[in-house]
């Protein structure tokens, strides 16, 4: 599967040829386990794992809610306070639901940073990036329609905001958004068609997440240093690579260990510290909260929503120039989803030829800013929209643009990149000095299966 | 104590995850100790018997429980009032609100039979009061510092608090707007209320003597509706003790697998 030369499944026994000429499935497993992967990878790279541990956590824990959860405007908050008291073991189903939801957002968070750092978006890896985005958007849209499901205060407000953004596209705005609600509210409808979607995504995350690791099997792993392995026999790479099992599957699961042992600790002894009080309030079309908040996963593009308001001047530009159809409504909107879209096409903003940010001595420093700018941006989408809180939003998202569509095309021109290593083996020597003397026998010593 | 300030430090590298905890300008909140705060605390079962005593006396005539079984009152862990008891409480709660109780009409006998432990704590809407089933867990006592919710990592997230600050925070000022009395507390965002001071000490007298002074009394009423809110606390907090004791061992166990299997590849010594 991967280019990276390595050892492939032989079937010995008479069982395994009869299967494997039949369905090659045990060879794809083998390849899949046993792909060459860099050897230096350091603790970064376990959010993989996480995030593949969050989706079967909560596709396994939404199936179960989901036989006692009732998807009806009158029903469904007392459903959900059945499962917090009749079902058994239900408290903890949807402890762990919601805050696997949590969980995963912030693993897969951690991942983007640290593809953006490593530069594992660039070339040859693309695909993997814009399916991992993908898959990105549509977990923003599984959290978004699973939150409405209690049918609380933020559950309905929240509802009635976000598909509000639709509302604010010139001319089709309105019927796009009647058509997404199923009605001219949030109602029923909109419940229903919700929980339809919110079970079907997972299931298109699932297989996303199939063609996402397919993409990056074929590449190869990108690595701390952004050095490609030596592809030019199966000695040189076994140099810069060890197999995923059991090098890297034992390491993933430390760091997914130690991972749990965090998330377990908020489930059991905080859970409603990531959730808003106000879904705990049965939803009430008459009576708005004084703050509508998205989850905390939404607030850095929240804030970049609300950050361009009508006495922006570039949003009086664009107003003016288009005849004020861009009004600062549709251009927040804009803004959001361009914030997502410029961390997409990041492939082609970045020019510098330099994979690792560990090598680039200026970027480094804008990167660690936009790190600061995501929190910044998460902080001020939590408050109200009003000064200070609303000029450093507007620096925020300012900032967030300028970074991909100024900072990194200027960099790869003006930067003097530092010394690199080589390869692979190099940087893992070094890190441990001991390891070059006995490296080829102890790349020998990896057992085959 | 170890183990929570243990559990703050892991946690407060996410606590700007949190900075949701948002609501603003509340009122004061004064942080109580609880029975049932930290990792370890669960319900004191005297004080929340104390509590649904206040709650049936003084808060049901405006207010309804609709989301909790009557029957959980014998529950462990909760008020763990005996079943025959529970049984005599239920049959003499009256049905005050109808339309939201429908299944208690009986047919044959024409008239609305009297509650049982299989059912709910009646709804009670008759002044258009909140239901308190939740009322615990629907508010945050404490939001900062600058909104980011950190002070919920220390003192919890203070709904029992909010509680214990709007029974305890009238001024005894009020005024009349568009016809309605409002009267000042402390506690209340915004400082103007439209429920009028409902304890004023000693509105209750205990069987067991217990003290019946305003804040003793605010403080049961507000354990109590965490009861209601949590009925499951207890059995939260062992099994979130019993699962990072095993996830902890576990990370121990494979982190010396880890470190095994790397050696030999990193020039190491085998354990």
């Amino acid at each position: 599967m991967s280019g990276i030369p390595h050892d492939h499944y032989e079937p010995k026994t008479k069982g395994e040829k009869w299967v494997e000429s039949r369905l090659p499935i045990i060879g794809l497993i083998y390849d899949t386990l046993m792909i060459p992967t860099p050897k230096n990878l350091n603790w970064w790279w376990i959010w993989g794992i996480v995030l593949a541990f969050c989706l079967v956590l909560q596709i396994a824990t939404g199936i179960v809610l989901v036989m006692h959860y009732t998807p009806h405007v009158d029903l469904a908050f007392a459903s959900v306070e059945h499962i917090m008291r009749d079902v058994n073991g239900g408290f903890m189903l949807r402890y762990l639901h919601a805050n696997g939801a949590s969980l995963f957002f912030v693993a897969v968070y951690i991942h983007i940073f640290r593809g953006l750092f490593y530069g594992s978006y660039k070339a040859p890896r693309e695909i993997t990036w814009i399916v991992g985005m993908l898959i990105y958007l549509c977990m923003m849209g599984t959290a978004f329609m699973g939150y409405v499901l209690p049918w609380g205060q933020m559950s309905f407000w929240g509802a009635t905001v976000i598909t509000g953004l639709f509302g604010a596209i010139p001319f089709i705005g309105e019927p796009i958004q009647t058509w997404l609600l199923g009605g001219p509210a949030v109602d029923n409808a909109t419940l229903n068609r919700f929980f339809s979607l919110h079970y079907l995504l997972p299931f298109v995350i699932a297989g996303l997440v199939i063609v996402h690791i397919w993409a990056f099997h074929s590449t190869g792993n990108n690595n701390p240093t952004g050095v490609d392995v030596r592809k030019g026999s199966k000695a040189e790479a076994e140099k810069d690579t060890l197999p995923f099992w059991p090098y890297f599957v034992i390491k993933d699961l430390v760091g997914l260990s130690i991972v749990l042992v965090i998330f377990w600790a908020i489930v059991g002894f905080m859970p409603n510290y990531l959730g808003h009080p106000d879904n705990y309030i049965e939803a009430n079309p008459l009576a708005t909260p004084a703050h509508i908040v998205p989850e905390w996963y939404f607030l850095p593009f929240y804030a970049i929503l609300r950050a361009f308001t009508a006495d922006v001047w570039v949003v009086q530009i664009a107003s003016f120039v288009t005849g004020g159809i861009v009004d600062a409504k549709f251009f927040g909107v804009l803004a959001m989803f361009g914030a997502i879209a410029v961390m997409a096409l990041v492939p082609w903003l970045d020019t510098s030829s330099v994979r690792s940010g560990r090598y680039r001595p200026m970027f480094k420093w804008w990167f660690y800013l936009l790190v600061i700018d995501f929190f910044v941006l998460m902080w001020c989408g939590a408050m109200p929209a009003e000064p200070p809180y609303s000029g450093i939003s507007l620096l925020g998202a300012t900032y967030w643009f300028a970074y991909f569509l100024v900072i990194l095309p200027l960099l790869g021109v003006l930067e003097k990149p530092d010394a690199m290593p080589a390869t692979i083996e190099d940087d893992f020597n070094a890190h441990y000095p001991k390891a070059a003397g006995s490296d080829g026998s102890a790349a020998e010593a990896t057992p085959a299966e | 104590m170890m183990f929570r300030t243990l559990l703050i430090g892991a946690t407060l590298a996410l606590s700007p995850l949190a900075a949701l905890a948002a609501g603003g300008e509340g009122g004061h909140i004064h942080n109580v100790r609880f029975s049932f705060d930290g990792p370890f605390g669960t319900y004191d079962q005297n004080q929340l018997q104390r509590g649904l005593q206040i709650y049936t006396e003084v808060c049901a005539g405006c207010h309804g429980l609709k989301f909790v079984p009557l029957r959980t009152l014998s529950d462990e862990g909760g008020p763990g009032i005996p079943e025959d008891q529970v049984r005599a409480y239920a049959s003499e709660l009256a049905v005050l609100d109808e339309g939201a109780n429908m299944h208690l009409y009986d047919a044959a006998e024409g008239e609305l039979r009297a509650l049982t432990p299989n059912d709910n704590f009646p709804a009670n809407d008759s002044l258009g009061a909140p239901d308190l089933s939740l009322m615990a867990k629907a508010r945050a006592g404490f939001h900062g510092p600058y909104g980011l919710g950190i002070n919920q990592f220390l003192k919890g997230i203070g709904g029992p608090e909010y509680i214990v600050g709007i029974l305890t925070g009238y001024t005894g000022e009020e005024k009349v707007e568009a016809g309605v009395t409002l009267y000042e507390n402390t506690a209340f965002p915004g400082g103007w209320i439209g429920m009028a001071a409902p304890l004023y000490g000693e509105d209750v007298e205990f069987a067991d003597g217990h003290s019946n002074e305003l804040h003793h009394e605010a403080e049961d009423v507000a354990a109590f509706l965490m009861w209601a809110a949590e009925p499951k606390l207890a059995a939260r907090k062992q099994a979130g003790l019993t699962g990072v004791v095993f996830l902890a061992i576990l990370s121990v166990l494979l982190y010396l697998t880890n470190k095994r299997l790397w050696a030999p590849v990193k020039g190491k010594e085998v354990l």
